[in-house]
């Protein structure tokens, strides 16, 4: 089982590198990215460095070409994949079919994962972008449960790619428009949800409030810990109730479920977070190299270490984790 | 221009969605999109009482076609997909690319529909290839998106080879889950919803702690607070959309669909109720109002 580390930057290419990944993977400080923010990623100098340390090591790179194309700008996402091709990348990892199109046809050795952006759920969804676009792995988004994983791994041969821990987007990735809806920037069209740019915060007499492009997302009083005003993860009104009406601030954390994917023939297991700091790859990619080493030693008897779900909780989101949508009591 | 129904996203009893359809087969919409695409749980009406429905609406002059589910998570649920792709006498709407993948081996010509991400011309001209007869375009694409991307498709000859229809009333779709939450906000989990979006026929609004009208919960669905309204707008959608969808609304909907036939005629601006918006028209945040 691999373990895929994210990277915003060269310093945490180094750390998911020192720490135990498998493998990396980064994308173009470009809109052709779902990790889209000032100040992250790679330009074309940058990006051949971090190919060049990852090589040097014999892991593997992956690149994230995968929002979708805008019309009149086509040649942005074609420069992307002709990049990472260039630099020897191992893998291309692309949503739209205009993207998937040109990569299977200008590059058809190349090897080209499904993003989880581009939403395949199911087996005929996978068929599809198979015969199609000839993909070599699929990216799961984050709305099965842990039975409909192995079902959909006994039900094809194609390799599996699971997120395993990090940020929790609740809804089926690449078909969630609430970030454009507010700003007019989605995850599709910028590679952005809920855009720093937009976001206000200002301490009142109600207490600090947070907000995306003005709209009142939540209001901590002073014994409540703040969090990014991700739109999904606000606290709302449904008649008279107030509360996290969609979800609250936590990360996805599975450190629990390794022997379940194991089982369940998953090829790679994802973190999420190229938008965080090289000290938080280094800590995620150390405890799960951990686990996946404890777990290869002895199947049979692997249990999480207490120790490593308090530092995982330390850099989650509302320093709390979820199983998600994997434990059926979540959905 | 043509009009449409579009699948109604909520769930209502078997007598009322009859009710629905007995008006709809006399109604001026010249398309009629049927079946459930938001949770499969949702079964008034099952499969064979949606072909029953089809063929009895098929009697009229109207395109009937069927709709199917967006979020596909079980086994079950891609089988009842392939048996609707193999249905053999109706047109399929697709909102997941498994609907895609099963009417192209059944070489049945399918509706690319707005839960499906097809955002620009090359992916349209591949679409076109495998049979699409209509795109429905995706809810956050507003019109210079969507007239480049056409104008790219004329200069390869390819923009009469389908039709563009888009959602121009009712809340839009904005994002599907695992999650229901609905049944959350009754506290409950998915598995013990008790079919509960049967009491909310329009779903269930969400404000902000401000009381803005941000979202309306409907099952797995999260949709816009705003009703999409491009009631002011039908005059610059002349030689880009073809058809115009109205989205089914518990009350009013023949009305609604009325009115923007007369008002394609008629083209002038009133200003929007409130708690209605066109912002995606506009390029600008779908929320917000020109």
């Amino acid at each position: 089982m691999e373990l895929l580390c994210p990277a915003g930057s060269l310093p945490a290419v180094k750390a998911a590198l020192e720490h135990g990944a498998d493998a990396i993977f980064i994308g173009m400080n470009n809109e052709t990215n779902a990790r889209h923010f000032a100040g992250l990623n790679f330009n074309d100098k940058r990006i051949l460095q971090a190919a060049d340390l990852i090589n040097q090591q014999n892991k593997d790179l992956h690149i994230a070409i995968n929002t979708f194309a805008r019309p009149g700008d086509f040649k942005a996402w074609k420069y992307s994949v002709d990049k990472a091709v260039d630099i020897g990348a191992k893998a291309l990892i692309i949503a739209d079919m205009a993207v998937l199109d040109y990569a299977a046809d200008k590059y058809p050795e190349a090897e080209v994962h499904l993003s989880v952006q581009a939403s395949a759920t199911n087996k005929a969804a996978i068929d599809f972008y198979r015969n199609n676009f000839n993909i070599q792995r699929v990216v799961l988004p984050r709305v099965l449960s842990l039975q409909q994983v192995k079902q959909l791994s006994r039900q094809t041969d194609i390799e599996l790619e699971v997120f395993a821990f990090g940020s929790l987007c609740i809804m089926a990735e690449g078909r969630c428009y609430l970030s454009s809806y507010l700003t007019g920037e989605s995850p599709n069209t910028v590679g952005a949800c809920s855009p720093a740019k937009f976001v206000n915060w200002q301490q009142t007499d109600d207490g600090l409030e947070s907000r995306l492009n003005d709209v009142l997302i939540d209001r901590y009083q002073d014994d409540e810990n703040a969090g990014y005003p991700t739109l999904c993860k606000g606290r709302f009104k449904v008649d008279d109730s107030l509360y996290h009406a969609l979800e609250e601030p936590t990360s996805l954390n599975t450190i629990d479920l390794i022997p379940e994917l194991a089982k369940a023939n998953i090829a790679s297991v994802k973190i999420e977070g190229r938008q965080r700091s090289p000290a938080y790859v280094a800590t995620v990619t150390r405890l799960w190299r951990q686990a996946i080493d404890k777990y290869q030693a002895d199947p049979e008897n692997y249990q999480a270490d207490e120790s490593w779900m308090a530092e995982l909780g330390n850099i989650s989101e509302g320093s709390q984790t979820t199983l998600g949508a994997y434990h059926r009591s979540w959905q | 221009m043509k009009f449409s129904l579009g699948a109604n996203q909520y769930y209502w009893p078997k007598a009322t969605i009859a009710e629905f359809y007995q008006q709809a087969a006399t109604s001026n919409a010249d398309i009629i999109y049927l079946g459930e695409t938001v949770c499969s749980k949702r079964r008034e009406l099952r499969q064979k009482d949606w072909l029953n429905l089809a063929q009895e609406l098929a009697k009229t002059n109207k395109q009937i076609v069927l709709s199917t589910m967006a979020l596909l998570e079980a086994p079950s649920e891609v089988m009842l997909l392939q048996k609707y792709c193999a249905n053999g006498e109706f047109i399929i709407e697709a909102n997941d690319v498994g609907a895609i993948e099963f009417c192209r081996q059944n070489k049945v010509e399918f509706v690319c529909g707005q839960a499906i991400n097809a955002y620009n011309a090359p992916a349209l001209k591949r679409l076109v290839g495998m049979g699409m007869q209509r795109w429905v375009t995706p809810v956050e694409l507003g019109r210079d998106w969507i007239k480049q991307t056409l104008d790219e498709l004329d200069r390869q000859n390819l923009r009469d080879k389908f039709e563009v229809e888009i959602q121009a009333y009712g809340h839009l779709p904005l994002a599907y889950s695992a999650r229901c939450f609905t049944a959350r906000s009754e506290n409950r989990s998915k598995d013990e919803c008790q079919l509960c979006c049967i009491n909310y026929p329009s779903g269930r609004l969400v404000d902000s702690q401000e009381d803005k009208q941000l979202f309306v919960l409907n099952g797995i669905q999260t949709m816009s607070g705003d009703c999409y309204n491009l009631s002011n707008d039908i005059a610059s959608m002349k030689n880009l959309i073809d058809v115009i969808r109205i989205s089914p609304q518990a009350e009013n909907t023949f009305t609604i669909l009325d009115d923007f036939i007369d008002r394609e005629q008629h083209s002038e601006y009133r200003k929007l109720p409130a708690n209605h918006s066109n912002g995606y028209w506009h390029e600008i945040a779908g929320m917000q109002t020109i």
